[in-house]
């Protein structure tokens, strides 16, 4: 549609503004890290990343935020995703956190530690001495994510505060800091499920394999699907059964529902995506629990 | 795959009201009627548990922080896409600070919707709004006359508003403006065309969008490669590699094409351009690639490469138009950071030539204070020169940010004149 021969495709131009992003960062902060959570988007930054610096290596580590409640198959993705790629991984444990006694497990029936990520998070984030950390958030996600910033200021307590946002104007990119502040980067902001997909295709990028229909033993509760598991406490009436799933989303295991599905290979999962009629963040857990459940774990220092 | 879906192109629009004007009920039809909202999003805005009464416009509710603190953050992005294009909407509240939000959200557009209630007719606001989306070089206007349904006299109404509003828009430069008549309560010509409003042979809102042809931004004639970072690494067997990683931010740049080096002038070639692994002839914007020039030379971020028959402008002094986007007020004592494509350097403002009133579009050339919306026209004295092109001519590398140096805050928006 465009009236000049020097256009790119929608997904090679969204692929350029995050490398600019990642390159912008990388410049103007002094210690950076990439967040990796084993779920697509960090998978499709980690891409980009790689692509940004080449032929250098990628100028920072991976920092994954450990659970313990944890597939299998995401740690062995992560591992072997870090060996490729030849960066350094540092694992910040919520088990640890819990051990220090800096926050106090959950217990009953819907227990997860996916709220207590938060101050591991900030315990690894001065611990490192870290002023960026690289989400893989998109704009698309949620409420509390649409009027996210590209560079999202975090105040020395890691807290997300509407009022401390600046306004951010064409590509320019204010990164300039006060000491023990620090910044979440979302290079992946204007992006969609279906790009992040779509672009998976084109580059023919390698996820785990939870994303694709395979057989699993699940349960049912309030109409979600969840995977049996020894850290999720199941009720007398829960029965397990196997049926052929996959995920949406891939987190921490006592958060993340499953969806009957037999999309087995790339092309039926993006299919599936055109029609489905739940949205993404339908599937965790994490966001049900109020109607600002993501927002007021962002403003307590989350992702 | 559908290849379809993969070559559309996107088209970031900016969507400019008040709650009054029936913006989040446009785009809550926008998004609704285009099919767009999943079945938990579609629960959420029922007015109440199984009512069939849905509240589109509580799509673009604000978060938590907002209704307590009675703040508005500035901008939300939403997506959406049909079989035609793929569309980012970005909402741009438009009562408190709207200049403040205007600005930031339009700079990331190519188009802009705005809301007139015809029960109310053109108000100041309307001509702020337009005069703002003419300033920020938007070259594709709609103006939606929504609550069209509330009027009696349909078409004279229209027509009225239609008149009035192109007389003030002859003071301005948007070359593309078009005008819808609507209800998007109803959804009348928001995505399909209304039967209702037969009287208007034009297209729905959306149908528009969708077959815009855009007047690129792009500009493909100055060719500007701002330097953001060197890119080193040592291979194997061959010489360490240094490359010069950032965005082509106009023009375009052929491999072997001759080029010259600000600031130190130097002229050399260009050996290759690499898209990550691969070699490309040619790179435009906004390609993100890494150059390698012939010979060796000291070039670090913030520096830029150009050509020499059509260089930019070196200036340590500017004149420009700036949007104030801060509450503190500035003297001549007040340092700023000024960021201008990946440089940074320390600035003064000189001297207030004139603040414009955007009711008006008269100069007050009396200025006390410069204060939050405020547009006015500066002399700045930088520290060190910036390489800049007249914005009119070339966005990306005409536009600017003030950076209060105490704060760190994002203060104001500049446009190279």
């Amino acid at each position: 549609m465009l009236n000049s021969p020097y256009t790119l495709d929608y997904l090679t131009a969204l692929e350029s503004e995050s490398i600019h992003i990642l390159r912008e960062a990388a410049s103007v902060f002094s210690k950076s890290c990439l967040l990796f959570s084993g779920g697509k988007d960090s998978i499709v930054m980690s891409h980009l990343a790689y692509r940004a610096f080449w032929p250098a290596k990628i100028p920072f580590s991976f920092l994954h935020i450990d659970t313990g409640h944890n597939f299998d198959e995401t740690i062995a993705f992560r591992d072997y995703l870090v060996g490729e790629l030849q960066v350094n991984l540092i694992v910040a444990s919520v088990e640890e956190s819990i051990k220090r006694g800096d926050v106090i497990e959950e217990s009953g029936v819907n227990a997860s530690r996916n709220s207590l990520q938060s101050i591991t998070l900030m315990t690894a984030i001065r611990e490192n001495a870290f002023d960026c950390c690289f989400g893989g958030g998109r704009r698309d996600e949620e409420k509390a994510r649409a009027k996210e910033r590209v560079f999202s200021h975090r105040d020395a307590f890691g807290q997300w505060k509407p009022k401390n946002q600046r306004p951010e104007l064409w590509k320019l990119l204010n990164g300039n800091k006060k000491f023990g502040e620090n910044f979440r980067v979302f290079p992946l902001s204007n992006w969609t499920e279906l790009d992040i997909w779509n672009y998976i295709a084109k580059e023919k990028i390698e996820v785990p394999s939870l994303y694709y229909a395979h057989k699993r033993d699940v349960f049912q509760r309030d109409g979600s699907l969840y995977a049996a598991h020894e850290c999720v406490k199941r009720l007398d009436d829960e029965f397990v059964e196997k049926r052929e799933v996959r995920f949406r989303t891939i987190g921490d295991i006592t958060c993340t529902s499953a969806v009957e599905s037999s999309a087995d290979n790339i092309e039926k999962v993006i299919n599936e995506l055109k029609h489905s009629s739940h949205s993404e963040r339908g599937f965790r857990m994490d966001d049900k629990r109020s109607d600002s459940a993501l927002e007021d774990r962002k403003r307590q220092g989350y992702f | 795959m559908e290849t379809r879906q993969l070559q559309a192109d996107q088209l970031r629009f900016a969507v400019i009201g008040s709650v009054d004007d029936g913006k989040s009920t446009l785009i809550g039809r926008l998004f609704y009627d285009t099919h767009s909202l999943v079945q938990d999003q579609i629960e959420s805005l029922r007015t109440e548990k199984n009512s069939s009464e849905l509240n589109l416009a509580h799509l673009t509710d604000g978060l938590k922080d907002e209704r307590e603190q009675g703040i508005t953050i500035d901008v939300a992005y939403r997506f959406f896409s049909t079989e035609k294009r793929k569309f980012i909407v970005v909402d741009c509240p438009g009562h408190i600070e709207y200049t403040r939000n205007m600005v930031t959200g339009v700079s990331h557009c190519n188009a802009a919707v705005i809301l007139i209630d015809a029960t109310r007719g053109i108000r100041t606001q309307t001509k702020r709004h337009a005069f703002i989306t003419s300033l920020m070089g938007v070259k594709h206007l709609v103006v939606c006359v929504n609550k069209i349904d509330l009027v009696s006299d349909k078409e004279k109404v229209f027509e009225d508003i239609k008149n009035n509003f192109t007389t003030f828009m002859s003071q301005l430069s948007i070359p593309d403006v078009t005008f819808i008549p609507m209800s998007a309560l109803n959804g009348d010509n928001v995505v399909e065309k209304s039967e209702r409003i037969s009287w208007y042979k034009g297209t729905s809102l959306l149908q528009h969008l969708e077959n815009l042809f855009l007047v690129t931004d792009d500009n493909h004639k100055d060719c500007r490669f701002p330097v953001q970072r060197v890119i080193r690494a040592n291979g194997a067997s061959k010489e360490p590699f240094r490359g010069y990683a950032g965005s082509v931010e106009s023009g375009v740049f052929k491999k072997g094409d001759e080029v010259l080096l600000l600031p130190s002038q130097f002229k050399t070639h260009i050996s290759e351009i690499f898209q990550y692994q691969n070699t490309v002839e040619e790179a435009f914007t906004p390609m993100s690639v890494v150059m390698t020039l012939e010979g060796d030379f000291e070039l670090s971020r913030g520096d830029m490469i150009v050509k020499q028959n059509n260089p930019p402008q070196i200036a340590k002094e500017l004149d420009l138009m700036v949007c104030w986007l801060n509450q503190k007020a500035f003297n001549q004592e007040t340092r700023f950071i000024l960021k201008h494509t990946t440089k940074e350097t320390q600035a003064y403002v000189e001297e207030v030539l004139y603040k414009l009133n955007i009711e008006t579009l008269k100069k007050e050339e009396e200025v006390r204070s410069v204060e939050m919306n405020d547009i006015v026209r500066l002399k700045v004295q930088c520290a060190e020169p910036l390489f800049v092109d007249k914005y009119k001519t070339n966005k990306n590398t005409g536009a600017l940010i003030f950076i209060d140096s105490k704060t760190n805050e994002t203060v104001g928006a500049g446009f190279v004149l």
